[in-house]
């Protein structure tokens, strides 16, 4: 078994990279626009898998309603531009308050969607968790079509195309730039979150071990809650930005980015933050690849295929702790 | 003893329930089948409202055969597996002709139901060729022109008016958007002097298309064509045009309509499409249009003329034929000439309607134009 994997390592490796370097040398300008159109890819993923994996990580849920949270940032978004842009409001402030509108709501639908969805269901098998979470994804996919509607709308990009940006705009487009900024901007604050703030001490603790967190006076439920509010916020960002940079939003547009981010989670190993970061980008990167250089067509196909192989080698993701789970 | 007449008391029961659509001959119930939820339900109920004020006009005239006529409306939501449970529901419900469906996907798997069934289906908006060119569904009949037609039409306009050398083609790798490329290719093969250098299918509703939008680039095509619906298409020129990819966008009915220039917004401009004729001059059409802006408060969609003929077409052919048998119902398909808002049409061997043809559309300031 152990030789298997290695010869099939060596043989991916060797094919890829034999394959990788003659068309790098041969059009590096075009290497590099589908390197960085993976890297926006792989941006928004991660915006969304790092809500995935910090809910993992402290109650062992997948929070399949996670997509339509980032649905549901990009709508509000969506709505409080159209409305402030009706009243001629100067086009900063609009951004400003969209993006603030944006998280404001998808958090308090993250914290509410916690609050009736999973904490009733604390302490029942996770399989009743998880049913719930379908349950809750479907309820707000509807819900938004109901009140909104089924069709795409269409979302004037939020990001002005720079002038100083045009000599660069056929490689990346400042919307693209921007999304990749303001990405390694919200992992560098969540970083100091975690790692610096008492809320974020907390939150490791409880995610190792929640009884013994709340003997040493942790509120577990409130760590719960921020997580998920924290959670939120991102996917809100990366709704907004996705929405800009593609131009429309339906009620539908969650499922996919979700079922993304969730294989990138569990790519990078999912409760892992840095992992879930770092899966994303793997992602990304490679779908961008694969599109470029093979047949779009079997994108999706191929995005599985390496969640596949990357599994087979590290069963618990590429910086997963070694210990088994199941979905 | 007793247990004789529970038998008979539940037998007599039961033939009472199979027997309960045969003996609905008081209306003439006409199934109504396509996508009116989800984000291609414009079209449908586009589809829809054009059968509905149909029958509200034939109803007031003293419906078909001197009965009144009712809808059976059906959702498919666009996908095969749902458009056959929805048929079987309208044929159980006792439908005894069929206007629909939308999505060509979704008809040729609901007509194996039909067929099955007797009832003549005919269909405002699938333009699959295999749905009359193949001879596997004899019940078919169509007021839209088949894709061959608009391939042929689109192929042309871009060697001869356009000039373009290099073609990229791009689907959504539905059986809509597929099939119409895979057609134009062959459309391309037999013209000659256009090179074909990007073949490609996307995800429908991806996250983002960038890549393929670059690959479009490298591959230097004058031109981009598109098969598939409104939301891709506009998704994909966006990008091209924020990607600054000099390509000329073209597109087929898929994208016709305010929907795409809605949401591509301004960077719609310029592009191409192939749609059905412009009939708008048509007494008829303009007629149907006002009823609709009436009834439901907004502009007529893109299918609802097309809905109204459908609906015409199946009166006149039982009219002609004197019933609703299905073998008198199918040689009066092919005998009758409709004076439909699309002008006057027919339909031949195929079921394919004669009359009604595509014409080449250009978005300018910010409006489908005529420009062939």
């Amino acid at each position: 078994m152990r030789l298997f994997k290695i010869i099939l390592g060596v043989a991916v490796v060797g094919i890829l990279g034999f394959f990788g370097i003659k068309e790098i040398i041969a059009d590096p300008v075009y290497f590099l626009e589908l390197f960085l159109g993976g890297l926006t890819r792989g941006s928004i993923y991660a915006l969304i898998a790092l809500g995935y994996t910090m809910v993992y990580g402290i109650i062992q849920l997948i929070n399949f309603a996670h997509g339509e949270i980032y649905m549901i940032g990009a709508m509000t978004a969506l709505i409080v531009a159209s409305v402030l842009g009706l009243w001629g409001w100067n086009s900063a402030v609009i951004v400003i308050l969209a993006i603030v509108f944006a998280i404001v709501y998808s958090c308090a639908y993250g914290f509410t969607v916690e609050k009736i969805a999973y904490k009733p269901l604390r302490t029942a098998p996770r399989l009743s968790a998880l049913i719930s979470a379908i349950g809750m994804s479907l309820f707000l996919q509807n819900y938004v079509m109901l009140a909104q509607t089924s069709e795409f709308m269409p979302f004037e990009s939020l990001i002005p195309d720079f002038k100083f940006w045009e000599p660069v705009a056929h490689i990346i487009t400042a919307v693209e730039m921007t999304i990749i900024v303001t990405t390694i901007i919200v992992m560098i604050l969540l970083g100091m979150l975690i790692k610096f703030t008492k809320i974020g001490k907390a939150m490791r603790a409880t995610a190792q071990d929640k009884i013994m967190a709340s003997l040493v006076g942790i509120n577990v439920n409130r760590v719960i809650s921020t997580t998920f509010v924290v959670g939120s916020a991102t996917a809100a960002i990366g709704g907004v930005l996705i929405a800009c940079h593609v131009g429309q939003v339906n009620f539908f547009i969650g499922f996919l980015a979700g079922l993304k981010a969730f294989i990138a989670a569990v790519l990078g190993g999912i409760g892992s933050v840095p992992g879930a970061v770092l899966g994303s980008l793997v992602l990304g990167i490679s779908e961008s690849m694969f599109t470029g250089y093979f047949w779009s067509e079997y994108e999706d196909v191929f995005a599985f295929s390496i969640l596949v192989i990357i599994l087979i080698f590290r069963p618990s993701g590429i910086l997963g702790k070694d210990e088994t789970s199941k979905v | 003893m007793k247990s004789f007449f529970k038998t008979l008391a539940l037998a007599l029961l039961t033939m009472v329930v199979f027997a309960a659509p045969g003996f609905a001959g008081d209306t003439i119930k006409i199934g109504c089948g396509g996508v009116i939820s989800g984000d291609l339900a414009p079209y449908g109920i586009s589809a829809l409202r054009g059968a509905e004020i149909a029958v509200e006009d034939l109803n007031a005239k003293g419906g078909i055969l001197g009965k009144k006529i009712e809808l059976l409306v059906g959702d498919d939501v666009c996908k095969p597996e749902v458009a056959v449970n929805m048929a079987t529901k309208l044929v159980s419900d006792g439908a005894q002709m069929i206007v629909g469906h939308v999505c060509s996907g979704a008809t040729i798997a609901a007509n194996k139901i039909y067929k099955d069934a007797g009832l003549i289906v005919i269909s405002s908006a699938s333009t699959n060729d295999d749905l009359t060119l193949k001879g596997e569904h004899p019940n078919f009949f169509r007021t839209i022109s088949y894709d061959g037609a608009q391939a042929d039409l689109m192929t042309s306009f871009v060697k001869n008016n356009l000039k373009v050398k290099t073609v990229a083609m791009i689907h959504d790798k539905g059986d809509y958007g597929k099939g119409q490329m895979e057609l134009a290719r062959q459309y391309f093969e037999k013209l000659g002097g256009i090179e074909v250098v990007l073949f490609e299918g996307i995800t429908t509703g991806a996250v983002d298309y960038s890549a393929i939008v670059q690959k479009i680039k490298r591959s230097k095509a004058e031109l981009t064509m598109f098969g598939g619906y409104h939301s891709d298409a506009s998704k994909v020129v966006g990008l091209l045009k924020k990607k600054r990819v000099k390509t000329i966008f073209f597109g087929a009915d898929g994208i016709i309509g305010d929907n795409f220039v809605n949401l591509a917004g301004k960077y719609s401009d310029g592009v191409y499409a192939t749609g059905p004729n412009d009939t708008s001059s048509n007494p008829l059409y303009q007629e149907i249009s006002a009823k609709h802006q009436k009834k439901y408060g907004e502009a007529a969609g893109t299918f609802t003329h097309n809905g109204y003929a459908c609906v015409q077409a199946l009166a006149a052919a039982a009219e002609k034929a004197g019933s609703l048998d299905y073998d008198k119902m199918r040689a009066a398909m092919f005998e009758i000439k409709v004076d439909s808002p699309l002008g006057p049409i027919g339909f031949d061997k195929n079921g394919d309607v004669i009359g009604a043809g595509f014409s080449v559309y250009q978005v300018q300031n910010g409006k489908y134009t005529q420009v062939n």
